[in-house]
């Protein structure tokens, strides 16, 4: 899980500390700070958001005070996640996990593949999306038209399917709820629909 | 309120919120009020790092919430320190109830309307005299004989009142009898707080309120787990009202929620009993048959709700577009009925009981998060599939591999027959949307990298998800498919295939059917067909093309005003301070300078402030109904009555309709208790949700055997279900195990100390962890006896850096009857020190006894 | 600003976006600009201090430092344990609130019986670390802060016990000496140090030191007034346990008990005077000692 320093050859440390050692500077100027002391590393030194070739604006995934971010990225890539000194909501402060944003969004436990257990199965095997999704609409279709009541014997009407439940939502955008809710609840007659908010 | 305002809080009262620990950026603006000069004050069960920086610190025992408010509410009103002026022209406190309403104090804690054989209240002797009220919720009927017809008395004029208060059955004088036995001296026998800290309490709130000065009450999930949760809200909520703080600068109830959009999924509910903007999922067992019935009986005859139809017709118009029809009451036929509770608690038995079949978990960590945790891993079990999308493997989507049955050897991989797809999901900065914030505030989000692999978006899954069953029920003649067929699913989508969030957000928004155009506000829409509105409150958030006031940038200068109008869409209208109209006097003044916020402009005629109006913006304060002409919706209310959503434009003390455990709060013990009620017979709440199940025993109060109070807590160093903080190598580190905290006094007499193993049991199941010997508990002395109290943090599971037992393997599946929320912060338990026996076909971990 | 109230240049950047890092951007988050010949530092204010660690993960995600300890100490919710060679902010714990088998009830304003307080180098001044450093690796920068220069360090060792306070720690993955910058590389493009930016309570505060001391004479002042009689300030000059033979520290501390209970030493030394090998005490031998530990350096790996 560490995040290891770049590590070099002895031939180019050796040849570094030759050039940049600065206590012959320093005897010359007999000061050891500042620029007498000053290594190249130090002279070039800028922090890295300036190699950002895209900021964009972005809310804490975390909890709901909703601190805002900025996302410094570079080539497709996050390069740091910090507090938007504008927000009134933080004024570019953020908290241990809003801090955190960043190494969130870098985890080396991310998943960027689908994986599939078949039942029975011990471990999972990866799939593509393509069949996921397809295999995933086959088994919601299945499932909806064999639990699928229409109405009760009374007349009363139900169209809904007791068969297919959903949770989640309080992470998700406003826009996904709202698909959801509405393919789910408007399209599909699912009532078992529930995110976090009694969690 | 929105959190920056807590910045102009004369006193904040923290409490059921961790607040410094878990919504640290919010406390920010507590601690620039305390800078100022305000009194901070946090009344908790533990002593934690919000306490550490209160001026006074309340300890209370687990679930005795309403003990302790009710105390301060009778303090109030028994020395007379309530704002007279604002509560009674704003407030019921001076509205005479029917002859029917007898008091819990005069049923040993049951109120009057409880029907022992469907356990459960009717609320017809809780009305005021010669009225029927509607809820005030948008689920506006209420099972009444001849409700409708009854409701439409609102019409002749408002219910009736005695101002001088001495009427014996107007809600002040029920109120102080109600309250009358909520004694210092009982508040310390029944919390545990002494009645030195629990006088100063009252006195700090009393003092902050007022003309001049405003309290402000923070609380959190620490007041909804509870079977009386709802009443531990109200209880604060009626506090707020007697002291005039509501509506008003740095006043108010803040509830500070746990996820980043959960108000967001609240307001476009991903919730089984609602429709977008608060209208109710239709009943199979309410008249909701047609959407003519359905529109009868839920349609408030006063106040805003009174917009309801148009609010109902045009969702549907979004949903189902052209195939919406009159005859087909605009596509109400196909929407599903509810019939009973589905929410998150049921789900889980019914997934045990093999209801529920299919299974999706978009961002969410049931096996952590949810109560009895083994009953949930058992109904994974018993699943055909599951889908859950997440960035990571979640304890979820590896309960089959790792769960607890399984390492205790109760179930084994081979035997679990669910299907299960992990399918990796974008996080914010990878997907473009907007959430809602804990105040209101929907904040845009942009898309800055796209997300690694094959992980999406939710937007991109369901639409595409949408499209394949569309495919597949396309050629379909069956009448119970014309749902998904109707459907529309038409958003423009990029390269990607991923859908343009804003095009949804402009459905969201609404626009007029069928050419398109966008919707200024939600007064603009219609019953008839011609305007369509995904979520009527957010209706203004994309007013013109272009125009995404989420993504608004603008905060307030050092000048102020403060209101911070340009910074994202609060909704209803971007107003920020809700009921604001309560920070005039009557007349329309503002009841002090240094409290000024709204106020009636005579030369403009209309209502002036750096806020949005929460109030018809050129309604006069001296605007009176006709009552002769039947007023109907807002022509009912009044120029002096700031609550526009109540169908009688004031603030509810005593509620008539929309509760299901009482019209007013009452202390109940929890379900599991380590000592009977003090103040009833009636020990526990009557109503509160019981599910009867082989795997979800509970016992009954005062089991020796289970004789400790176990409350469940979270750290600022993780999240919820853990998921996001666990896997992640920086936060992980600071708290990288589960551990318990147990008193000193207790670990001394058990001879635990930190660090050492310990296992913790209830009837649902037995975890071990690690002790954390703290004095910031502390033992409670009850009824002569000493009654401890275990804390266990809420987030661990078997994946990730940072690991531990679930916490939830010991909690029941129990609820508030209004919410179905659990009560996960009060039970009781047992404690050992030492480790579970595991694996070898033992058996689910359970502590023999 | 109290309220959110925004920094007026914020306004420069209202419903526009910036494409980079904001020029000077501590101007907007401190009310300061970071400009090179003067003193920068920290005032740490543990009155404020809501111990939610956000400075040591900031810390952490900004240097991109490895998380290192894995463990439950069981020592109330500290489980960073102690500065060192990868965790540059760290946040001590010390439970009050029991005494003689009863628990506390009255509360003195701000953080009454649970101290908490966010630990980093002082950055000294002078600093010992520096003074004993026989590379030149350790050298004062433009902002008087203390930096160890990666370039340079040869993994000697000599600043680890000339630190009074602990703070230096040699890296088990590269040998060298690691410790805070003070965000060195932000600084040099206008920016807070990331644990200050993100402090939530600005509990750490950031800034010129002579300001910075200003301040924080106002605020003990202020807590003396508010009935916190015990506020003192730690490491600043001219107040009371001044530092032995250090003149100052750029990170200084508001305090509300004796500095042990903050794992803060109580009269910090100044070990210089004594047999530290410095920069005048052989060049010849120290180039020979930088050299064997370079292959030292070399053969840990």
């Amino acid at each position: 899980m560490s995040r290891q320093p770049p590590r070099r050859g002895l031939a180019e440390r050796a040849a570094e500390f030759a050039r940049e050692w600065s206590v012959p500077r320093q005897l010359r100027g007999a000061d050891h700070r500042r620029e007498a002391a000053e290594a190249a590393i130090s002279r070039t030194l800028r922090p890295r958001l300036e190699e950002a070739d895209r900021v964009g604006t972005s809310i804490c995934p975390y909890c709901a005070v909703g601190c805002a971010q900025l996302i410094y990225a570079r080539d497709g890539r996050p390069i740091h996640v910090e507090g938007d000194p504008r927000s009134p909501v933080n004024q570019g402060t953020l908290c241990p996990k809003g801090a955190a944003t960043f190494g969130l969004m870098t985890s080396p436990m991310r998943l960027d593949r689908c994986l599939h257990r078949v039942p029975g199965a011990t471990a999972w095997r990866e799939v593509t999306l393509d069949w996921a999704m397809d295999r995933i609409a086959h088994l919601v279709r299945r499932t909806r038209d064999e639990t699928f009541v229409k109405d009760l014997p009374d007349g009363t009407p139900l169209n809904h399917t007791l068969g297919i439940a959903s949770m989640g939502g309080a992470t998700l955008d406003n826009e996904e709820n709202y698909l959801i809710k509405k393919l789910f609840s408007g399209g599909l007659g699912m009532v078992f629909v529930e995110n976090q908010a009694r969690v | 309120m929105p959190q920056w305002d807590l910045a102009n809080s004369d006193c904040v009262l923290v409490m059921g919120s961790n607040m410094a620990e878990n919504h640290p950026i919010a406390f920010r603006f507590v601690l620039q009020a305390k800078a100022r000069g305000a009194t901070i004050i946090h009344a908790d069960p533990r002593f934690t790092r919000t306490s550490a920086m209160a001026d006074i610190y309340a300890p209370i025992r687990a679930g005795t919430d309403v003990a302790f408010l009710g105390g301060i509410i009778r303090h109030v009103l028994e020395h007379d320190l309530w704002f007279r002026e604002w509560a009674i022209p704003y407030t019921n406190i001076a509205t005479i109830l029917g002859e029917d309403y007898r008091d819990a104090e005069d049923g040993d804690g049951l109120f009057s309307g409880w029907q022992e054989e469907s356990r459960k209240y009717s609320p017809e002797s809780w009305q005021y005299e010669g009225v029927t009220m509607p809820s005030a919720l948008a689920e506006s009927y209420v099972d009444t004989e001849g409700f409708c017809e009854a409701t439409k008395r609102l019409h002749e004029g408002p219910p009736p009142r005695d101002p001088t208060l001495q009427h014996p059955r107007c809600v002040y004088q029920v109120m102080k009898r109600h309250f009358a036995r909520y004694t210092p001296e009982m508040v310390e026998r029944v919390t545990g707080c002494p009645r030195e800290v629990f006088l100063k309490v009252c006195e700090a709130l009393a003092r902050n309120s007022g003309r001049e000065r405003t309290t402000a009450i923070c609380y959190a999930v620490g007041w909804n787990h509870h079977s009386t949760g709802v009443q531990i809200i109200r209880s604060g909520a009626i506090l707020q009202a007697l002291l005039g703080n509501v509506g008003r600068p740095g006043g108010g109830m803040l509830a500070l929620r746990g996820h980043t959009s959960i108000q967001g999924s609240t307001d476009i509910p991903t919730l089984y009993d609602m429709l977008p903007g608060y209208l109710p999922q239709p009943h199979a067992f309410k008249p909701h048959s047609t959407l003519e019935s359905y529109l009868d009986a839920e349609t408030s005859p006063t106040g805003w709700w009174r917009n309801f139809p148009k609010y109902a017709v045009s969702l549907l118009r979004a949903w189902y577009g052209e195939a919406a029809a009159p005859e087909n009451g605009w596509g109400f036929d196909w929407v599903p009925r509810i019939v009973g509770d589905h929410s998150q608690l049921p789900l889980t038995v019914a997934m045990r009981n093999r209801i529920i079949r299919g299974l999706f978990v978009m961002g969410q960590n049931p096996v952590v998060g949810s109560s009895n945790s083994l009953l949930v891993q058992r109904g994974l079990a018993d699943l055909d599939w599951m889908v859950v999308r997440d960035f990571a493997e979640t304890d979820t989507a590896s309960f089959w591999r790792d769960g607890h049955l399984v390492r205790s050897g109760g179930m084994r991989p081979e035997d679990i027959r669910t299907e299960v797809f992990l399918m990796p999901a974008a996080l914010s900065g990878e997907k473009a949307g907007s959430f809602t914030n804990t105040h209101r505030l929907l904040q845009w989000h942009d898309k800055v990298v796209p997300p690694p692999g094959d992980s999406r978006s939710e937007h991109w899954f369901v639409y595409h998800l949408g499209r394949r069953l569309k495919d597949l029920y396309a050629a379909s003649e069956r009448e119970e498919d014309r749902a998904i067929r109707a459907l529309t699913w038409e958003y423009p989508v990029d390269d990607e295939g991923e859908p343009d969030a804003e095009a949804i957000l402009q459905e969201i928004n609404g626009y007029t059917w069928p050419d398109r155009t966008l919707l200024p506000d939600f007064e603009a829409l219609k019953e008839d067909g011609s305007t369509a509105c995904g979520c009527w409150i957010y209706s203004g958030v994309f007013p013109k093309p272009g125009e995404n006031r989420s993504r608004a940038r603008r905060p307030d200068g050092p000048e102020g005003p403060g209101t911070h109008l340009g910074w994202g869409f609060a909704w209803p209208s971007n107003r920020r301070t809700l009921n604001n109209r309560a920070s005039a006097d009557p007349e329309g003044r503002p009841w002090s300078e240094r409290k000024r916020l709204v106020w009636w402009d005579e030369a403009k005629q209309e209502w002036a402030s750096p806020d949005q109006i929460d109030f018809p913006k050129d309604k006069r304060p001296d605007y009176e109904p006709d009552w002769s002409r039947k007023p109907a919706g807002m022509d009912a209310i009044s120029g002096r009555q700031p609550f526009i959503m109540i169908p009688d434009g004031v603030a509810g003390l005593f509620v008539p309709s929309g509760l299901k455990d009482g019209p007013l709060p009452a202390h109940y013990e929890p379900v599991e208790s380590p000592v009977a009620n003090p103040l009833y017979g009636q020990s526990i709440s009557p109503a509160a949700k019981r599910w009867e199940h082989a795997d979800n025993p509970v016992h009954g109060t005062g089991d020796p055997r289970w004789p400790h109070v176990l409350t469940t807590f979270r750290l600022t160093e993780h999240h919820s279900g853990g998921t996001p903080t666990r896997l992640v190598p920086t936060t992980a580190e600071l708290q990288p195990e589960g551990f318990a905290e147990i008193p000193t006094e207790l670990a001394r007499a058990l001879g635990i100390r930190s660090t050492d193993w310990v296992v913790i049991s209830t009837p649902r199941g037995a975890i071990e962890t690690r002790a954390l010997v703290t004095d910031r508990l502390r033992p409670w002395r009850l009824d002569g006896r000493m009654v401890h109290q275990i804390a266990l943090p809420w987030h661990f599971g078997w994946v990730g850096y940072a690991t531990g037992d679930v916490a939830n393997v010991l909690t029941a599946v129990v609820g508030d009857p209004n919410t179905g929320m659990h009560e996960n912060k009060a039970l009781t338990c047992a404690l050992r020190p030492g480790r579970l026996r595991r694996a070898g076909g033992a058996g689910v971990a359970r502590e023999a006894r | 600003m109290e309220g959110g109230l925004a920094h007026r240049r914020a306004l420069d950047y209202a419903d526009r976006d910036p494409r980079g890092p904001i020029p000077q951007e501590a101007e907007i988050t401190t009310g300061r600009r970071v400009e090179p010949g003067r003193a920068y530092g920290f005032f740490t204010d543990t009155t404020l201090c809501i111990g939610c660690k956000a400075c040591e993960v900031a810390c952490k995600e900004w240097n991109q430092l490895p998380a290192d300890h894995l463990g439950l100490t069981g020592h109330s919710y500290d489980n960073t344990g102690h500065l060192g060679a990868h965790t540059w902010r760290h946040v001590t714990f010390n439970e009050k609130i029991g005494k003689d088998g009863r628990r506390a009830t009255t509360m003195p304003p701000y953080q009454s019986h649970w101290l908490m307080m966010s630990d980093v180098c002082k950055h000294c001044d002078p600093a010992p670390c520096l003074e004993a450093c026989p590379t030149g690796a350790l050298f004062r920068t433009e902002f008087e802060s203390v930096v160890v220069q990666q370039d340079i360090c040869n993994g000697c060792g000599y600043c680890v016990p000339a630190c009074p306070f602990g703070v230096v720690e040699l890296s088990v993955e590269d040998g060298k000496a690691h410790k805070c910058t003070l965000c060195y590389d932000r600084l040099k493009g206008g920016l807070e140090p990331a644990c200050a930016k993100s402090c939530p309570t600005d509990s750490i505060r950031f800034g010129p030191v002579e300001e910075l001391l200003e301040g924080a004479k106002a605020r003990v002042a202020r807590l003396h007034a508010q009935g916190q009689p015990a506020a003192y300030l730690y490491g600043a000059p001219g107040t009371p346990r001044a530092t032995g033979g250090i003149g100052r520290l750029n990170a200084f501390f508001l305090l509300i008990e004796r500095p042990e209970a903050y794992n803060l030493p109580p009269a910090p030394s100044r070990p210089a005077p004594r047999a530290l090998p410095s920069i005048l005490s052989g060049l010849a031998a120290v180039a020979g000692l930088a050299a064997a530990a370079l292959l030292i350096g070399v053969g840990r790996r």
